[in-house]
């Protein structure tokens, strides 16, 4: 169905009965063109660019849980396009730019609200990269602007400005970044590509791969039955090293654990989405009023979907840093999801040495923005088996020839990204 | 999480520092690039029960092994890590 003003307004005058299923439930195949492994964001945004923009309409998401159960609904919601290495910078402005236009293709609300994102630093050091990662982003096209002190009193009037450790002395300001619902990112992409004939298949494990003689992938064994596969992709973030062994992979990949938090719900108080810089703190406020904030992965290999208590102080005293008058607001809700750190903190989208099998991951803890742009370099790798050009470095094969892409500069230990 | 190090008792998380799996050894000065790539590079991810190279910094400042389940967070060993503070422990 269409969503419009006036199907919501024939909804009204009827008490809201006869709203359809936003896509379908549907039963597996036994053949598909494409079968994305994973329900998330990145697999139904793949799915949808490959039925709408490639013209395979043939294929099948398999979700073991259901859809958006995984860090497509765990995640802080922030979309950005701020970052300074060849690779990552062009991948993102291609993702924010596919945000921008997101909800028009879907005939979806996606709440995608563009309300800035600035990232404050406390040091002349600190104020000299931003500025050097601001340029980087206007050379490529990308809004950026680094405001000084006075600028970002007037925008955050509120913020503890006398800290004597940390002094806030000014941010890098995009005003196009800010966050969307991660949900209906989730809903969206189903409803539009249930629409054009992909099978969204929920509550369905794979188990293994089947391989031909010459050990090709043609297929996956599942807890609903053998579905066959012409190409298989695999969009499954903290669950990549394991699927991928399934089919003989070890992976540059180590899963680990990232918590998130939601305050009681205040009166607006946060422009936009805000991150400390002395330490790790990232914050907006949801349209309900609560706080969404994060900080730090724990640390440590994790599979358990929840964190302890060392992190949770520490991305508290971050937020305490910068604002302390939110010191009696209580703690809603607080989370874990599992992040597919790689090791040098940028993702991975590229064919496997397992022909048929093609691999998105290693989104560490910021997939969520890449979602639309995931997506639709994913689809564009299974359709015409070439990476498109934006994603051309997140290559399999960079760990081995040394072009990685590290935008933190800490080398090979995926807990410190 | 709370992690008994053999030294100074059970004692929180907050005073450990994690390195990652210890499985992969560092491989001899002549070892082909395979050997070295496997080693930097590749992780097994292992989803259950897992031996950890944790440092107890804020403590006795010993590395330990820990023996830790990464479906639940249970912790079933701790001993010394391999090298000289071991070998004092055996003696």
């Amino acid at each position: 169905m269409k969503y419009s003003i006036f199907s919501l307004a024939r909804a009204a005058l009827s008490g809201h009965k006869n709203w359809q299923r936003t896509w379908r439930d549907a039963a597996p195949k036994d053949r598909y063109d494409v079968v994305i492994i994973g329900g998330g964001g990145h697999g139904l945004a793949t799915a949808w660019f490959l039925a709408s923009e490639f013209g395979i309409k043939n294929v099948a998401v398999l979700e073991k849980g259901w859809i958006g159960s995984g860090n497509a609904g765990r995640n802080t919601t922030i979309i950005r396009s701020n970052y300074g290495l060849p690779g990552n910078t062009g991948f993102y402005e291609l993702s924010m730019k596919l945000w921008e236009r997101m909800e028009q293709d879907l005939n979806y609300n996606a709440m995608v609200s563009q309300r800035g994102v600035i990232n404050l630093y406390h040091s002349d050091a600190q104020r000299d990269a931003y500025a050097r990662r601001g340029n980087t982003m206007r050379i490529n096209g990308i809004d950026a602007e680094l405001l000084d002190l006075a600028a970002v009193r007037k925008m955050i009037p509120f913020l503890n400005f006398d800290n004597a450790r940390f002094p806030v002395q000014g941010g890098l300001l995009q005003r196009r970044g800010g966050t969307a619902r991660h949900d209906a990112v989730a809903w969206g992409y189903a409803h539009a590509a249930s629409e054009l004939g992909v099978d969204i298949i929920q509550n369905c494990e794979v188990t293994g791969f089947v391989r031909d003689a010459n050990g090709k992938v043609t297929g996956v064994e599942t807890s609903r039955g053998r579905i066959g596969a012409g190409k298989v992709g695999m969009a499954v973030a903290g669950s990549s090293s394991r699927v991928a062994a399934m089919a003989g992979l070890r992976l540059p990949i180590e899963s680990h654990v990232l918590q998130a938090f939601v305050s009681e719900a205040i009166k607006p108080l946060i422009p936009g989405v805000m991150t400390f810089g002395a330490g790790h703190f990232y914050v907006s406020q949801s349209d309900k009023g609560g706080l969404v904030f994060g900080g730090d992965i724990d640390g440590y290999n994790s599979y358990a979907q929840r964190g302890n208590m060392p992190v949770m102080e520490d991305v508290c005293e971050g937020g305490m840093a910068l604002m302390p008058m939110i010191g009696r607001v209580r703690l809603l809700r607080q989370w874990g999801g599992i992040m597919d750190m790689s090791m040098d903190g940028s993702p991975i989208i590229d064919k496997t040495p397992v022909d048929g099998l093609y691999l998105n991951a290693g989104w560490c803890y910021g997939g969520f923005k890449a979602t639309p742009g995931s997506g639709f370099v994913f689809a564009h790798l299974l359709a015409r088996d070439e990476s498109h050009e934006e994603a051309a470095r997140f290559r399999l094969d960079r760990f081995r020839s040394g072009a990685v892409i590290d935008e933190k500069g800490q080398g090979a230990q995926p807990n410190l990204h | 999480m709370r992690i008994t190090c053999p030294f100074c008792g059970e004692r929180e998380l907050g005073e450990f520092t994690y390195l990652g799996d210890a499985k992969p050894m560092r491989p001899a000065p002549g070892a082909s690039e395979d050997e070295v790539y496997d080693y930097v590079y590749l992780r097994d991810n292992i989803a259950g029960v897992m031996d950890e190279n944790w440092y107890h910094g804020g403590g006795c400042r010993a590395w330990l092994k820990v023996t830790r389940n990464t479906l639940t967070h249970e912790i079933s060993a701790v001993e010394p890590a391999a090298g000289a503070g071991a070998r004092q422990v055996a003696k």
